[in-house]
């Protein structure tokens, strides 16, 4: 057990790509952590999917022993935070494990959204801040003008920034050397009743539910009686340990350390992150602050191309479950889709992971709905209701209060595009707030808009019209009521259940408008005229017919190739295989992704 | 009969054609001689088709002698069509008379356009008035049967040009006119120049040129007898009506097909491996498949649509008239039931009916299908 007072837990702040898990792994290896043979690139970076896009899903920690200049030999356990909006509820769990951070700032990008409402997460949660600029190896790299910025956001002066190149090693010792100086030990009682925080867990095909806690404190010991507070769930702890980065199992872990819990637990919604692990038998009275249920802002219908492959995507959506708290799933039935899920998410980025990790992991082939978020619908005399598909929401002409979900958005966006953003945020029916200028090359904007403005092509927009400078980050920021109905698509007639969308009225027209033009040119043309309209209720509001095909045949069949036209004319078949039936009209799954697909 | 000797190319044509060799072109003979002497015993045969390529092209006395091959080889049925594809400018008197004398009967004319441009687009070389001639040269002969063929919808016709063609077509008085819709085929250089942008063919305007073509072959008593071949009554082209009744032939030269015995195969499409392996005394025949069980049903009808007198619907003629797309297409008008036989109404989509008997699942006792047959 070491020493409290030796010890420092931290973590590190950056945004994507600003070199977090490169500074990671430098930081391992003056620890001699991980020789430098079995050095992979990015350690902390365990999932494949994170390594290529260079994020950092989930949380882990890394705990190394460090001997300082003086003399002395401290233990560091590194705390990775996930380095995306989307996940800010399970990074602020990881800083509630520490004591101070580290504020890792690219040279070259300066400080971005993201960077700043974490950096502001973590100044409110009474953290320690180390600034850093980071790649001043880069012939392009600004690191004062980088350094002014940090020193506007976190308040301090830029002299105490530390300058690094995490590529080369440049200034990492004396980042290390200030590690030690200026965050401040744990504190902590190991005699009372144990309490620790789950700040992450994951699932092990092996030993099933791994959590790293925080020991805050109390101790804990294995083979020790433990309750989950939130669940209630009491389980044997049947292994601790700390992780270097490779595990080393311990006896005990005491208040103000870092490390793994095992205890066989095989479902992840039982171990949740946020909640308080503390003694079956002489449990703390109250648990740790801040624990909330995961809860899902974005939701979409996951289907399989081919319906065939339904119990597959069901398989593989329960195991990404596993390891993921905050994925809800739910059964869904589309006339025009078959079988599926609606599946619930932090946030954008959180089902483009999922999305691409069950088309890449389970090689299957999906059709996503576009996404949506959860409206409250009041109907009169009834309790309000949470509608999270379109296909649920009532139809227009009934009397009802619609409420939806809000944001509170900070976007960070050098001068020169400031009025393209506040195009953009206007144009979504954001409420703008003040700005404020960090330095001269930078304006922090504040703004309240509709989440649903945002899960619809919002960060596309917002990277093309300001040739990918200005970055977002955004929380939830209550309900309000708003203008919505739903518009249906119809074939031939009758809705088609995955093109319904809820859509801000004032909007409505232009929506139908371009769906219908859309779908003209993406279904090909049926043995007759197939009328495409957008409706409101029973109101078409716009109209577009696909005319009958006309020619469909091979002009010569001879001798000489029955057997080429026949496969010729199998492939084709093959290729209908892959049409959806919407009442009478053959509509190409392709067409459902491509109608789906954000606009320009 | 493959003959595959071309002066050039065309653009659109992906069959097993040289062009410039015609100095292979007693080899070739030789060969084909061989194969067909190395063939089993058959026949005799009611039809006999020359095809290409451009047989025009040969020696009228070495196609003299590969028909007598074939004659002395298999018998040849009294009355037996006995027909050649040519190009008209190859299409000269002399040889029309030779051809006849040494015993063909039919000959099938590349006319593909009466407007100039048209042809050049569709890289031919004739000009509209030596197809004229060259009907009248294949009647001076003596040929019973003259057939036209026709190209219609390529991007460069325009539907004023359609027409002419189709009138000065009609005014030449043939036996038979097949209208052919320009058809884009991959690796063909008429597929490159329109993968580099150019315009492919309109569809909807093939389907009125076929519209066109069938009414006005009606009017001139040329009776559309399958979807792209009309005729006088007494002159369909038998070689053909074969195929699409599921009749058995044999093809000899390179790329030639067979089926025969619920077998089909091909010959090797390379004229110089065919030529190797056929002069060191070994057969060029190729993927053999057999047709048998349900795989055979569905081939009967799946050929036999393409007739304007459908086919006789079977099994699975029934299968579809029972399935959901089956009930669609009843339901738009494309297929009819009339007594026993499964008719397609709306030949232009035929190929719609074609997907829609492939998708049936093969019953139960249906066999196993197409078995690719090692070696024969």
């Amino acid at each position: 057990m070491a020493s409290r007072s030796l010890i420092r837990n931290f973590c590190i702040i950056a945004h994507i790509d600003h070199g977090k898990s490169t500074l990671a792994d430098r930081l391992l290896e003056s620890a001699g952590a991980v020789s430098q043979r079995d050095m992979r690139d990015q350690v902390l970076d365990t999932m494949d999917l994170e390594r290529e896009r260079g994020i950092t899903i989930k949380a882990q920690a890394v705990r190394l022993d460090y001997e300082a200049s003086d003399g002395r030999l401290y233990v560091l356990n590194l705390i990775d935070t996930p380095g995306h909006v989307d996940f800010s509820y399970e990074v602020s769990r990881s800083l509630a494990a520490c004591e101070g951070a580290v504020l890792l700032v690219d040279a070259n990008q300066g400080v971005q959204a993201q960077t700043v409402a974490n950096a502001y997460l973590a100044v409110e949660a009474g953290l320690e801040i180390i600034p850093v600029v980071n790649k001043i190896d880069l012939p392009s790299a600004e690191p004062e003008r980088a350094a002014e910025e940090l020193a506007r956001v976190v308040g301090g002066d830029a002299a105490d920034t530390i300058f690094i190149s995490a590529k080369t090693g440049e200034g990492v010792d004396e980042l290390t050397e200030r590690i030690v100086e200026v965050i401040p030990p744990p504190a902590g009682d190991e005699d009372l009743p144990l309490s620790a925080l789950i700040f992450d867990s994951y699932y092990d095909l092996y030993r099933g539910v791994v959590c790293y806690v925080r020991v805050m404190e109390g101790s804990i010991a294995a083979g020790e009686r433990v309750m989950f507070m939130a669940t209630g769930e009491k389980r044997d702890a049947a292994e601790i340990g700390v992780l270097t980065p490779g595990s080393v199992p311990m006896e005990t872990l005491a208040a103000g350390e870092v490390g793994y819990l095992i205890t066989g637990a095989k479902e992840i919604d039982r171990v949740r992150v946020g909640d308080t692990v503390t003694s079956a038998y002489r449990p703390a009275a109250v648990p740790l602050r801040g624990y909330t249920d995961p809860r899902p802002m974005v939701f979409a219908g996951i289907f399989p191309t081919d319906g065939d492959e339904y119990p597959r995507l069901r398989e593989a959506l329960e195991k990404l479950q596993l390891n993921d708290a905050s994925l809800q799933i739910a059964p869904e039935f589309s006339q025009a889709l078959g079988f599926g899920f609606r599946c619930g998410f932090l946030g954008l980025l959180h089902m483009e992971i999922v999305r691409e990790r069950l088309e890449r992991e389970y090689d299957l082939d999906l059709v996503t709905t576009s996404p949506s978020v959860a409206y409250r619908v009041t109907l009169p005399g009834d309790e309000p209701v949470e509608v999270r598909s379109p296909a649920d929401f009532p139809a227009a002409g009934r009397e009802m209060v619609v409420e939806e979900p809000w944001i509170k958005a900070l976007v960070l966006v050098p001068p020169e595009h400031l009025g393209a953003v506040m195009e953009i945020l206007t144009s979504r029916r954001g409420e703008l707030g003040p700005l404020n200028y960090l330095g001269t090359e930078r304006v922090e904007l504040t703004c309240r808009l509709p989440l649903a403005e945002v899960v619809f092509d919002f960060y596309d927009q917002l990277k093309s019209k300001t040739r990918g400078f200005a970055s977002l980050d955004y929380e939830a920021d209550g309900y309000q009521p708003s203008d919505l109905v739903k518009v249906d698509l119809l074939l031939n007639g009758s809705a088609v259940d995955a093109f319904s969308a809820v859509i801000h009225r004032p909007r409505a027209y232009a929506y139908g408008r371009e769906m219908v033009t859309r779908l003209k040119d993406l279904i090909p043309r049926q043995l007759f005229d197939v009328p495409i309209q957008a409706a409101i209720g029973s109101r078409v509001i716009s109209r577009e017919t696909i005319r009958a095909k006309r020619k469909d045949v091979l002009a010569k069949c001879y001798g000489g190739d029955v057997t080429r036209k026949k496969k010729l004319l199998a492939r084709q078949k093959e290729g209908k295989r892959r049409m959806k039936m919407v009442g009478s009209v053959e509509v190409p799954s392709q067409a459902f992704v491509a109608a789906l697909r954000v606009r320009d | 009969m493959h003959i595959p000797f071309c002066e050039e190319v065309c653009p659109y044509c992906d069959f097993a054609v040289v062009a410039g060799r015609d100095q292979l072109a007693s080899r070739y003979g030789q060969a084909l001689v061989a194969e067909i002497r190395s063939a089993e015993e058959w026949g005799p045969l009611e039809a006999v088709n020359f095809g290409g390529g451009t047989p025009s092209r040969m020696p009228a006395g070495l196609l003299e002698r590969i028909l007598g091959e074939l004659s002395s080889r298999f018998g040849l049925r009294e009355g037996a069509e006995v027909s050649l594809e040519a190009n008209p400018e190859d299409w000269t008197l002399q040889k029309a008379e030779s051809l006849a004398a040494a015993g063909f009967n039919r000959v099938s004319l590349g006319a593909q356009s009466f407007d100039a441009e048209v042809l050049s687009y569709l890289g031919r070389r004739h000009t509209p008035t030596q197809i004229v001639g060259a009907v009248a040269a294949a009647r001076q002969a003596g040929f019973a049967s003259v057939n036209l063929d026709l190209i219609m919808g390529s991007p460069s016709e325009s539907a004023a040009s359609w027409t002419e063609t189709l009138r000065m077509a009609l005014e030449a008085n043939p036996d038979h006119l097949s209208t052919y819709s320009l058809t884009v085929e991959p690796g063909t250089i008429l597929w490159r120049t329109v993968r580099a942008g150019a315009s492919p063919p309109d569809p909807d305007r093939q389907a009125e040129c076929w519209d066109e073509a069938d009414r006005e072959c009606a009017r001139s008593g040329l009776v559309r007898y399958e979807v792209s071949n009309a005729a006088r009554p007494g002159h369909p082209c038998r070689y053909n009506l074969s195929v699409w009744g599921q009749g058995e032939y044999l093809g000899f030269g390179n790329g030639a097909h067979s089926f025969r015995d619920g077998r089909r195969w091909e010959n090797l499409r390379g004229l110089e491996r065919y030529l190797d392996t056929v002069e060191a005394g070994r057969s060029p025949n190729r993927r053999f498949e057999l047709i048998e069980g349900w795989a055979a049903e569905t081939e009967r009808v799946l050929l036999g649509i393409r007739r304007r007198a459908g086919v006789r619907a079977g099994r699975a003629g029934e299968a579809l008239w029972e399935s959901p797309r089956g009930r669609e297409l009843h339901r738009a008008g494309v297929i009819g039931l009339h007594g026993d036989r499964l008719v397609v109404d709306r030949p232009l989509l035929t190929d719609e009916v074609s997907r829609a008997i492939l998708a049936i699942p093969p019953p139960e006792s249906a066999g196993l299908g197409n078995i690719p047959v090692p070696g024969g």
